[in-house]
C-alpha cells in the first residue's frame, strides 16, 4: 500500500509536467499579448516594446518555457503581468477562500445527496423519491447563475435576511454556499440513487434475503457499502471542481477567490498566474484522484492494491 | 405429516404486457430427509417455484396469488414478515445459480456465513467463527481456518459454491432448495459440488429439492422427479421410474438432449423443436401441444388432467391425454418409448446412477451426524 501510494505521488511530477507544456502552448498560442494596447489608456509603442522585452514576452516560446520550468524548480511561480503581486501571493490569499466556500458546499451537497439518493431508492415513486429527481432535475439542469440571481433577489433585496454580496461572516457565506452545493447536490442524489437501485437487485441482496435478514441490516450491511462504490469515484473529481472555485458564484456575490481570478487571469494573458493557478488546479485533481483510489480500495476488496 | 406440501400455488408477475403466469397451479409434497428433482427448460418456472417456497419472489411485479404451502404445520403464505425472516436460513435455506453473483462482493467469506448463526442461532461472534470454520471444512474448502477472512473473489468458482452451500447448512435447515446449483460451473467441478451436496444433505438428514435443467444431473441425486413445463407439473414419478419407463413426450424430449460426454458424439444434440410457450396468453389445451410430435386434436382443445398412468407404478403421474385411458386419448399407452428415444446409451449409465443412490440411500441410518452438528429438535 505505502509503496502504491509512493509511486503515485512520484507520478504526480510527470503529469505537471504534461500539463504545464499544454497550457503553457495553449495560453500563448491564445492571440493577444498582456500589453496589448488599450483604447482607454494608450501606451507609447516603445513602452509597449520595452515591457516586451523586460518580461521576455518577445523571446521564442521555448525559451520562455525553459525560463519558467527553471523558475517553478525552484518554487517560484513568477509574478503577475498585471497585477503588482507575486502568483505566489494570489494564489495563498484567494484559494483559501475558494477552498473554503467549496468543502463547505461539497459537504451540504453530502449531507443531502446521501441520504436523499438513499431514501429515494429504498422507496421508488414514493413522494420523496419524486422530490429527490425533481431536486436533482433542478439541480442540473437551472444554471447557476439564474438561481443567484433569484436568491440574491429573494433572499437579499426583498427579505433582507443576508447580505447581498461579500465575503467575511458566516451570513455572506450562506447564499453562495447552497447555491454552489446545489448543482453537486443535484449531481450526487442521481448518483446515489441510481447506484443504490442498482445495488438493492444484485443477487447477493436477494442472498441476504434468503438467510432470514431483515431489510434494515441487508440494506445498511450488504446494500450500502455495494451502493457507494460508484458514489466514492465521483466525490473525488466533484471536490475538486468545488474547491477550485466557481467564477460564476464568485463573480455573482464578489467572493475573492481563485475562480474569478483565474478567468481573468485568461482574459488578461497574464501568463505566469494562468500557469500556476493550473498546475494548481492539476494538482489538486490528481491528489484527489489519488486519495478517491486509496478510499475505493478500502470499500471494494476486490480492487484493493496488496495486502 | 409431509415436511412440506404445496398446494396449487400459483406465482404470478404482472407485466406492461399482461399477467406472466409463471407458476400455474403447482402441487407437491416432500417428506423430512428426503430429495425431489425439479427439471425443465428455461422459463418453465421451476425457479419462481423455489423462490416462492421462501417468499422470495420480488413484490412488485410478482404476487403469490393462490395456493398453500405448508411447511412443518404452518402455511408460510399465511405468516407474518417476521416468521418468514425466522424462517428463512433456518428451515428453509437456498443455493442460487451463479456463485459469481451471489456472494456479498465486499463481505468476507466468514461474515456472509456467521451472519446467518448470529441471527437464528444466536451465536457470539467467535463461536460463530468457530463455527464457519468447521462448516466451511465440512464443504472441503483447504485450510479454511486461513480462509475466513478472504473474499469471494479470491475464491474459485467451486469454491465460491462449496460456500453457498455451506452457508447453506448452517444453520441446520430442514431442506434445501437448490436452484441450479452447478450449471454456472464447469463440468468437472459440477460433479464435485453435487457430490458434496449429495453427502451432506444425508448427513445432515437434510431434505432438498434440485431444481435443474439436466435430466442427467438429477439421474444420481433425487429419489423423485417432477417434470415441469410452462408453469405446471407435467409428470411425476420415482427417478428410477422416471428414466425406465417415462410418458409424456416432454419428457422424452428432454432424456433425448442429455448431452454426452463419455463418447465422441455421432450425431448433434436433439433438441426439443419451437420455444415455450408465452406464459401470458398460453396455448388453450396442453401447454406442450404446439411442440408436441404425437398431438392429437383433443390436446388442443382440452387440458388435461396430472392423473396416474396406466402401465406405471401407482405413484407415476402425466398430463398428457396420450398416456390417459380416457374417451379420445391413451395413444401413446402402448407406445414402445425406447424406439422414439433411440440411443439408449445415456439412459443405461443413468439407470445405473439412479440404483446406486437407492442403495446408498438404504446404508445411510439414522443417528450419526457429523461431528460439531447438533441436531435441532423435531426432526
Amino acid at each position: 500500500m505505502l509503496t502504491y501510494v509512493v509511486r503515485r505521488v512520484l507520478l504526480l511530477f510527470p503529469t505537471l509536467f504534461v500539463v504545464a507544456v499544454i497550457v503553457f502552448a495553449l495560453a500563448h498560442a491564445a492571440p493577444g499579448s498582456p500589453f496589448d494596447p488599450n483604447p482607454d489608456r494608450p501606451l507609447p509603442p516603445q513602452t509597449v516594446e520595452r515591457l516586451n522585452r523586460y518580461y521576455g514576452v518577445d523571446r521564442p516560446l521555448y525559451e520562455q518555457f525553459a525560463m519558467y520550468m527553471g523558475n517553478l524548480v525552484r518554487l517560484d511561480l513568477g509574478r503577475s503581468l498585471v497585477q503588482d503581486r507575486t502568483v505566489a501571493q494570489i494564489i495563498g490569499q484567494q484559494f483559501p477562500v475558494s477552498a473554503q466556500l467549496g468543502l463547505q458546499a461539497l459537504f451540504l451537497a453530502l449531507a443531502i445527496a446521501l441520504p436523499l439518493g438513499v431514501i429515494s431508492a429504498l422507496r421508488q415513486n414514493s413522494a420523496i423519491d419524486h422530490g429527490g429527481i425533481l431536486l436533482a432535475t433542478l439541480g442540473t439542469t437551472v444554471p447557476s447563475f439564474v438561481v443567484a440571481i433569484f436568491a440574491i433577489y429573494l433572499f437579499g433585496l426583498n427579505l433582507g435576511l443576508v447580505p447581498l454580496v461579500g465575503w467575511g461572516t458566516p451570513k455572506h457565506m450562506i447564499l453562495p454556499t447552497a447555491i454552489l452545493a446545489l448543482g453537486a447536490t443535484a449531481f450526487l442524489t442521481r448518483i446515489t440513487r441510481a447506484s443504490m437501485l442498482e445495488a438493492i437487485r444484485q443477487d447477493y441482496v436477494r442472498t441476504a434475503r434468503s438467510k432470514g435478514l431483515s431489510e434494515q441490516t441487508i440494506v445498511v450491511w450488504h446494500v450500502l457499502r455495494n451502493a457507494m462504490i460508484p458514489v466514492a469515484t465521483i466525490i473525488g473529481p466533484a471536490t475538486a471542481a468545488l474547491v477550485t472555485g466557481s467564477f460564476i458564484i464568485e463573480w455573482f456575490f464578489a467572493i475573492p477567490g481563485i475562480g474569478r481570478e483565474f478567468v481573468l487571469s485568461i482574459n488578461r494573458r497574464d501568463y505566469p498566474l494562468i500557469m500556476g493557478v493550473y498546475l494548481l488546479y492539476a494538482l489538486i485533481i490528481a491528489v484527489a484522484n489519488l486519495v478517491v483510489d486509496i478510499v475505493y480500495g478500502l470499500i471494494d476488496p476486490r480492487i484493493r492494491v496488496s495486502k | 405429516m409431509s415436511l412440506l406440501e404445496v398446494k396449487d400455488l400459483k406465482t404470478q408477475f404482472f407485466t406492461r404486457d399482461g399477467v406472466v403466469r409463471a407458476v400455474d397451479g403447482v402441487s407437491f409434497q416432500l417428506d423430512a430427509g428426503e430429495t425431489l428433482g425439479i427439471v425443465g427448460e428455461s422459463g418453465c418456472g421451476k425457479s419462481v417455484t423455489a423462490l416462492s417456497l421462501m417468499r422470495l419472489i420480488p413484490q412488485p411485479p410478482g404476487k403469490i396469488t393462490e395456493g398453500s404451502i405448508m411447511f412443518d404445520g404452518q402455511d408460510v403464505l399465511k405468516m407474518d414478515d417476521d416468521d418468514v425472516r425466522g424462517i428463512r436460513g433456518n428451515n428453509i435455506a437456498m443455493i442460487f445459480q451463479d456463485p459469481m453473483t451471489s456472494l456479498n462482493p465486499v463481505l468476507t467469506i466468514s461474515r456472509q456465513i456467521s451472519e446467518a448463526l448470529e441471527l437464528h442461532l444466536k451465536m457470539d461472534r467467535s463461536e460463530a467463527r468457530r463455527r464457519t470454520v468447521e462448516l466451511l471444512e465440512l464443504v472441503g474448502i483447504p485450510s479454511a481456518k486461513k480462509r475466513l477472512d478472504d473474499y469471494p473473489h479470491q475464491f474459485s468458482g467451486g469454491m465460491r459454491q462449496r460456500v453457498m452451500i455451506a452457508m447453506a447448512l448452517s444453520c441446520n435447515p430442514k431442506l434445501i432448495l437448490a436452484d441450479e446449483p452447478t450449471t454456472a460451473l464447469d463440468v468437472t467441478i459440477q460433479a464435485q459440488v453435487l457430490q458434496i451436496l449429495k453427502d451432506l444433505a444425508r448427513e445432515f438428514r437434510t431434505a432438498f429439492i434440485l431444481i435443474t435443467h439436466d435430466l442427467g444431473i438429477v439421474a444420481g441425486m433425487t429419489q423423485r422427479v417432477h417434470v415441469m413445463y410452462a408453469g405446471r407439473i407435467v409428470e411425476k414419478a420415482d427417478t428410477g421410474e422416471l428414466y425406465a419407463n417415462p410418458k409424456m413426450p416432454y419428457t422424452w424430449g428432454l432424456l433425448r438432449s442429455i448431452p454426452r460426454l463419455d463418447e465422441v458424439r455421432k450425431e448433434k444434440l436433439v433438441p426439443i423443436e419451437g420455444l415455450p410457450p408465452d406464459l401470458i396468453s398460453p396455448p388453450p389445451g396442453c401447454k406442450f401441444e404446439p411442440r408436441c410430435q404425437y398431438r392429437k386434436e383433443i390436446c388442443h382443445e382440452r387440458e388435461p388432467d396430472l392423473i396416474p398412468v396406466p402401465n406405471a407404478k401407482p405413484d407415476h403421474e402425466a398430463r398428457c391425454w396420450g398416456t390417459q385411458r380416457v374417451p379420445g386419448g391413451g395413444w401413446l399407452v402402448d407406445l414402445d418409448w425406447q424406439s422414439e428415444i433411440g440411443d439408449m446409451a445415456v439412459l443405461e449409465q443413468i439407470k445405473a446412477e439412479v440404483a446406486q443412490v437407492a442403495a446408498e440411500a438404504e446404508r445411510a441410518t439414522p443417528g450419526d451426524l457429523p461431528p460439531g452438528v447438533s441436531q435441532k429438535e423435531g426432526i
